[in-house]
């Protein structure tokens, strides 16, 4: 296993979001992008300098941003649809049930500055609950690309294969994976391989889940670590085979527990034939936040690589 | 939960009674001064926090002193059923609704130097579980006027004479939850409903008539069934006239015509003050200018 360089560079994933977004537009023009009074905060300054007909801000009305933007989808359009994740989601969920995933426009939604990312501004604006709402959406892509290098790989993909999709573009700073961790739809990226446990790791929980591997490794226990950068369509494959190739699955992600990534994880492995299954623990928020910066926040709910490679150990004792 | 500071209760009875005592002239010099003091606590609560919306703290403050040391039926150390409401339905200001309740003595005022700190009840949008004056949770625009229905409704069948009133942003006004809340209100003719408009032109990105429009708003806000009336936000004495109840039956709408960032000369009217941190030099500016 490569040793995590913590002291390496981390990005804030938006950069790399908005220039992809505008290299693809300056060579197709069906590509547009629809916000809410959030032009700056989307980082889609310099695509409406280019781009000035091609950029669609239907003011501080989400559910109606979110309608438009099926609007452009069926006319053949790419709508690239951008705001802060909490209110793109929750504000407009019926909009995106109905409008999106049910009438199959092909509208990708972009949900900036994802999870606890917006630290004191509080629960109303962390994006903690979106995965667990969209994930009960049929025909929806969630789409959570870890680095700058996959999230620009999901922005060309969704442009090349437009589709009702919801990607989390992430604001707080993360190091850039390795190389192996090119995106493929519906396919969990294993990053590292082990044989005791298997971390199922989520955004900005990826390279947390690296250094967790390595703490545990120190400690002779052999972690797998799958980043889940696709979590619709589900890669039951990969899941599958961690549960019959490891004794227990961790699963973590800057998500309510409810719904998320690991209830998708746990519900499948509960379905294994008895003797298959495996312990399942489930690391996530189980509460709105309190007042702190991202940092401390998810310190809070347990997200850091210490409590991970603990969570890691529980889940082995118990198999 | 914060807890009442009573003597800061004492010295905010004091001076409510003294400006419901004064002459025109003296009362609007009582309610400034007032308001600039609450303007310096929210800068300096905003460079101790590093975060924070200063451009429209500033816009909304005399709306507030103006309700806080006038128009409202309330009282920190004693919250009776039937006192009236306040939202703040543009959450993004919780600093200036902080250093506006805790002059009032909801809270200690020592407690805004917790202001975003970590584990501190003063988050950067009220909560109404952890701080007291906060009558519900704000944030996501587009929610205080809603809620400020259901509670004049509520007044209405309880028989409380109890008036609601709720401060939105101009931007805001884009949200279509605020236009349903307003047909509402008007269908239920809901006279105790006030809605004060921060009308200061600009929103997060942009000014507010390049981004969505909503001119003509007062006739928007007839239409929908309003008694609108038009004022300088900025005008203490001219706010606390057009807080006057109704006269149609139906619900008030107040145009409060601000300036965002109000009272430092280098963000007034500019975007990008919406939320953006004064570096040292410009706060110090910034608190003589507000002196
Ligand atoms: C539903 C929702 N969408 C977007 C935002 C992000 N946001 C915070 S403040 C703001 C601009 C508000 O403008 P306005 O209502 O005019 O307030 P003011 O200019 O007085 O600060 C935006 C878009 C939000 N808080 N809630």
């Amino acid at each position: 296993m490569t040793a995590v360089d913590v002291t390496a560079p981390v990005h804030d994933n938006r950069k790399a979001f908005a220039e992809e977004l505008m290299a693809l537009a300056a060579a197709d023009t069906r590509i547009v992008a629809v916000c809410n009074d959030s032009v700056g905060s989307s980082n889609l300054v310099e695509f409406r300098e280019r781009f000035p007909d091609r950029l669609i801000n239907v003011g501080i009305a989400e559910q109606n941003m979110v309608g438009v933007g099926a609007g452009l989808a069926s006319m053949g359009f790419v709508p690239f649809v951008c705001a802060a994740a909490p209110f793109l989601t929750g504000r407009s969920l019926e909009q995106i049930k109905a409008d999106v995933a049910y009438s199959q426009h092909p509208v990708i939604l972009c949900g900036m500055s994802p999870g606890m990312a917006y630290g004191e501004l509080g629960p109303t604006h962390h994006s903690v609950e979106d995965l667990s709402w969209l994930r009960a959406l049929p025909g929806l892509d969630i789409v959570l690309p870890a680095d700058r290098a996959q999230t620009r790989d999901a922005v060309r993909m969704l442009a090349a294969e437009p589709r009702p999709a919801f990607m989390r573009v992430g604001r707080h700073k993360v190091p850039d994976l390795p190389e192996s961790s090119a995106l493929e739809r519906g396919r969990f990226q294993q990053l590292c391989d082990g044989a005791d446990v298997t971390i199922v790791a989520v955004g900005t929980m990826v390279s947390r889940a690296l250094q967790a591997a390595e703490a545990l490794a120190a400690d002779g226990v052999t972690a797998r670590v799958l980043n889940a950068s696709w979590i619709a369509p589900f890669d039951a494959e990969a899941v599958r085979a961690a549960a019959a190739q490891t004794r227990a699955i961790v699963t973590v992600e800057e998500a309510n527990v409810s719904g998320g990534l690991g209830a998708a994880v746990a519900s499948l492995v509960a379905a294994l034939p008895a003797g298959q299954r495996v312990p399942v623990e489930i690391l996530g928020l189980h509460d709105f936040a309190p007042t702190g910066s991202t940092n401390a926040l998810l310190t809070h709910f347990g997200l850091d690589p210490e409590h991970l490679a603990e969570a890691a150990k529980a889940a082995m004792a118990r198999a | 939960m914060l807890t009442t500071d009573l003597e800061q209760v004492l010295i905010w009875r004091a001076e409510r009674d003294r400006i419901a005592a004064a002459e025109p002239a003296e009362k609007a010099a009582l309610l400034a001064g007032r308001a600039q003091a609450i303007r310096r606590r929210v800068v300096q609560m905003i460079m101790t926090a590093r975060q924070g919306h200063v451009g429209g703290d500033m816009s909304v403050t005399d709306i507030l002193t103006t309700l806080f040391y006038g128009t409202l039926r309330i009282d920190p150390a004693d919250l009776p059923k039937d006192r009236d409401r306040f939202i703040l339905s543009k959450g993004h200001c919780a600093a200036a609704l902080y250093a506006t309740l805790a002059s009032c003595g909801y809270f200690s005022p020592n407690e805004l130097d917790t202001f975003m700190a970590e584990g501190s009840a003063l988050n950067g949008h009220p909560n109404r579980v952890k701080v007291p004056g906060v009558e519900t949770n704000t944030g996501p625009l587009g929610h205080g006027l809603p809620v400020a229905v259901g509670q004049a409704v509520g007044a209405h069948l309880a028989g409380s004479p109890a008036r609601v009133f709720v401060v939105a942003g101009d931007g805001e006004l884009q949200e279509g939850s605020n236009w349903e809340a307003l047909m509402a209100a008007a269908h239920y003719g809901l006279e105790n409903l006030t809605l004060v408009v921060d009308r200061n032109r600009l929103q997060q990105g942009a000014r507010t008539e390049d981004t969505n429009g909503l001119d003509p708003l007062d006739a928007r806000l007839a239409a929908f069934g309003c008694e609108v009336r038009s004022v300088d936000g900025h005008n203490h004495l001219a706010l606390a006239e057009a807080y006057a109840p109704s006269t149609t039956g139906g619900p008030v709408a107040v145009i409060a015509n601000t300036i965002k960032g109000k009272g430092i000369s280098f963000m007034e009217d500019r975007v990008e003050w919406h939320h953006k941190v004064p570096t040292s030099e410009q706060a110090d500016q910034a608190l003589l200018e507000l002196a």
